[in-house]
């Protein structure tokens, strides 16, 4: 019997000037009908690659198939005319991308966009397009079917898009959906509910789905069988079960070991000194209205937020995206302005405190940023970023070179990082040099915003070690902002959860993680990823 | 349309900002059309200065000739041009279907070859038909307008004998209905052509970058990965999205474009506003020249209005409301 999709000794050649010659080398894999594969891995592994060369979709001629064959129902891909792939894309072979945001066209509707699936691969009248179109949409959930498909993407959240691109993928009932990291970008209740989709709507199609991913999480909770990849080789392939369970090679073993846990770590004493109390804060964003009326929108960022730091401890926001999280971590810092509340840090509110008498103050709270490639200016020095904070603040040149190489060494970087650019670093790296920068000032608050939500899931346990050492060593205290409650669990001594602009609940780890007395607390936990796998503590014991 | 009209009140405020503005700024100016007319005329005394003055209302303190203007201006008033002897506002109407013409099919001209050599140019990425469209437009861009003007007259006009040398019509010929559009579009070509060279090359450029720029983008990936032809990715998903940085360039500039045609109007004698505002300012003939900036200002009102609805059709993600 002919295999669903058979690739074998399959070789992805990169451009000669690449730092290695074959995005994906001699990889073997197979996909059988009715079967979810995931194949993961981190960033530059070959994953991604691996899904456009099955599709036809390689950035040719600089990236191309050198080798093997990609058979689809005996039928080499590899060797098939543009025509014949053309045909074969979005009928039998589909796929769905990892951007909801970027992965639609914004200037045409919903509508017209799944219509050309059916226009280009079939010919029937325009009525029974609009009718499997509109069936399509209710398949997907999407609520009322008949105004989506005249909406453009702007008009609808990320969940709603990605639901969108399935329908468009699976409108000619594919043998074969390719999904590239569907859910990433998206929030956890919302990916909880995504993923369920594509389960249900792999199983009630029969369809074979490529599942790509670097979330352990997701594996878990949609795989049939995995192949781990890491530097564009196989490493192993097996069931679910066994990857997971009875990880075989080194590497595998390292990526599920880097999983945070989900159970807390222990809880530790906490100082009964308060650094910083946020009082009644609140925070609105307005647009539209103006001189001439118009409907004003009005964001409640921040409603009433009330939260206390004790010296030492790491307190945890927690929320989705738009839950104003962010928002307050800017305030705090003082890069947003709040309208009303308190800001104490020791005896001083800082949220009325102009420019001049702000300055005293800045470097007291510091701030590290979740995007390592846009927060670093690319046109400066590495050693320039973190000098230039204790300059300004009046220390000489030589002194904050010294402070500067101290502490490139505590984050774990060479000195010859001083008088480099940031693009010659990796983002982990990166990352350790806006931390470098933060500290530079000895501040008595880090305020972190999402620092690991960018990073490859090794790096991110790397990343929350070097905090933990620093908040220890010099006696920091951190506001830890994140969405993912894995992390958070790991890092965080309490947690505020956040929605809407309100902080709904606020407890140490443990306690919000045993006894959720928020029901969005419940929802956002029982979202979690592969919770079932990873919270057993067997697993964590097998790993040596 | 309740939008139309939305726009239309808030353009007041702003017209009148305008007048009042560009009132006091050609106050700065030295002299005033009496030195020009009394230096004209030569031996003229001061008394004769004085009575001048006043008849043409310039003895009054500035505030109350401003207040004067602006309530003549309420009636569509703009005044009397001393120095044509006739209404200014009879004066820029004869003149703004000329200046109207110009622009519009300079724009039109702009950009549609420009849009369509940056397809051109973007569609054969790195092939000679690239290269020859971007010499092209270096070279264009970097060419002075009066000099691309002259060339074009010594060429077609003198040696080839193709297109008139100056001028919008052939008074002499006396052409009556389709004979005289014939005529005029005859004598339009060649300063169409100058005016809108320069422009030419900046959307050509633009639209070639953006269309590379589009080209990159997931949704394109997303459209192929649906197996929608090539054809269809081209001209329909990407050059959509292409167009509106070219459409919102090609807005602000209808503006500068009326500054612009000065020279090309100068070069080949074409009774424009641009011509008209250019004698004005030496004549010192502020009322013609207040009244050129108001009417200016309408236009520029009026073209960003049209530009943002235009705008709003190619791209639901701007709202007009």
């Amino acid at each position: 019997m002919t295999r669903l999709l058979d690739i074998t000794d399959l070789h992805v050649a990169l451009p000669p000037e690449s730092q290695r010659p074959y995005a994906v080398e001699a990889m073997n894999l197979h996909l059988e009908e009715n079967e979810i594969l995931c194949v993961v891995g981190e960033s530059g592994s070959g994953k991604s690659l691996t899904a456009r060369a099955v599709m036809g979709l390689l950035p040719k001629p600089r990236v191309r198939i050198a080798q093997g064959s990609v058979l689809f129902q005996g039928e080499d891909l590899a060797q098939a005319s543009e025509e014949r792939l053309r045909a074969i894309r979005g009928s039998e072979i589909s796929m769905i991308f990892q951007e909801p945001m970027t992965a639609l066209n914004p200037v045409m509707t919903i509508g017209v966009q799944i219509d050309e699936v059916f226009r280009f691969h079939d010919r029937m009248p325009g009525k029974e397009r609009r009718r499997r179109a509109l069936k399509l949409l209710q398949d997907v959930q999407l609520p009322d079917p008949e105004q989506t498909l005249k909406a453009y993407p702007h008009e609808l959240s990320g969940g709603q898009r990605q639901r969108a691109m399935i329908a468009m993928a699976l409108a000619l009932d594919p043998k074969i959906l390719i999904a590239d990291e569907p859910t990433t970008a998206l929030d956890v209740t919302t990916q909880a509910q995504v993923l369920k989709l594509i389960k249900e709507m792999q199983a009630s199609h029969g369809t074979g789905v490529l599942f790509i991913t670097h979330d352990f999480g997701v594996v878990a909770d949609i795989a049939d069988r995995v192949c781990v990849m890491q530097n564009g080789l196989v490493v192993e392939t097996g069931t679910t079960d066994q990857v997971l369970r009875r990880p075989s090679h080194p590497y595998t073993k390292a990526l599920i070991g880097a999983v945070p846990d989900l159970v807390p770590r222990p809880a530790r004493a906490r100082s009964s000194e308060t650094v910083l109390r946020v009082r009644h804060l609140e925070k609105t964003y307005r647009s539209g209205g103006g001189l001439f009326g118009g409907k004003e929108r009005v964001v409640h960022a921040a409603n009433d937020v009330t939260i206390d730091l004790a010296r030492g401890e790491t307190l945890g926001i927690v929320g989705e995206s738009g839950s104003g999280k962010s928002t307050v971590a800017r305030c705090i810092v003082r890069l947003n302005d709040a309208e009303a509340g308190e800001i104490l840090l020791g005896d001083t509110d800082l949220r009325p405190l102009g420019r001049a008498a702000m300055r005293p103050h800045r470097a007291r709270i510091q701030m590290v940023f979740q995007d390592p490639f846009a927060s670093l200016n690319p046109r400066t020095r590495i050693g320039k970023i973190i000098a230039q904070g204790p300059m300004m603040y009046g220390a000489s040149a030589e002194a904050a070179r010294a402070r500067t190489l101290e502490l490139l060494d505590i984050v774990g970087l060479d000195a010859r990082a001083y008088d480099r650019f940031p693009h010659e670093f990796s983002g982990g790296q990166r990352q350790r040099i806006g931390i470098a920068r933060a500290l530079a000032l000895e501040p008595e608050i880090l305020v972190a915003d999402e620092p690991v939500s960018a990073l490859d899931v090794s790096i991110q346990a790397q990343i929350l070690k070097l905090l933990d050492e620093i908040r220890d060593r010099m006696n920091l205290s951190m506001i830890f902002i994140t969405h993912d409650l894995r992390v958070a669990a790991q890092v965080c001594d309490r947690i505020a959860v956040m929605q809407r602009g309100q902080v709904i609940e606020v407890g140490p780890t443990a306690e919000l993680f045993a006894n959720p007395t928020a029901s969005y607390t419940r929802e956002l936990l029982s979202a979690v990823p592969g919770k079932d796998w990873f919270s057993e503590p067997a697993i964590s014991s097998e790993t040596p | 349309m309740r939008y139309v009209v939305k726009r239309l009140l808030q353009a007041i405020p702003i017209v009148l900002a305008i007048i009042i503005l560009n009132f006091f700024l050609l106050q700065l100016a030295e002299g005033d059309a009496v030195d020009v007319l009394a230096g004209e005329a030569g031996s003229a005394t001061p008394e004769y200065m004085a009575e001048l003055r006043a008849k043409f209302g310039l003895d009054k303190p500035l505030p109350v000739q401003l207040a004067i203007y602006l309530k003549n201006v309420m009636v569509l008033d703009l005044g009397y041009s001393f120095r044509h002897e006739m209404p200014v506002s009879e004066l820029i109407f004869d003149r703004l279907f000329a200046t109207v013409l110009l622009m519009t099919s300079t724009i039109l001209l702009a950009v549609g070859f420009g849009v369509l050599l940056g397809l051109v140019a973007a569609m054969g990425l790195n092939t000679w038909r690239d290269t020859a469209i971007s010499i092209f437009a270096l070279i264009t861009y970097a060419t002075p307008l009066f000099w691309v003007g002259l060339m074009l007259i010594v060429v077609f006009s003198l040696n080839l004998g193709w297109f008139p040398t100056s001028g919008m019509e052939n008074f002499a010929m006396f052409y009556e209905g389709w004979d005289r559009v014939k005529d005029i579009a005859h004598h339009l070509v060649l300063p169409t052509i100058t005016l809108s060279l320069f422009y030419l090359a900046l959307y050509t450029r633009l639209m070639r970058a953006s269309m590379l720029e589009q080209a990159g983008q997931d949704y394109v990936t997303t459209a192929r990965a649906k197996g929608v032809t090539e054809n269809r990715i081209m001209f329909v998903h990407v050059l959509r999205n292409a167009l509106l940085p070219v459409v919102t360039m090609a807005g602000v500039q209808v503006g500068a474009l009326i500054g612009g045609s000065v020279i090309v109007e100068s070069v080949f004698a074409w009774p424009g506003l641009g011509m008209l505002a250019f004698e004005a300012l030496f004549s010192r003939d502020l009322n013609l020249l207040l009244g050129i900036f108001f009417l200016s200002a309408l236009l520029v009102v009026a073209v960003n209005l049209v530009v943002d609805i235009v705008y709003s059709s190619l791209d639901p993600r701007i709202e007009v409301d």
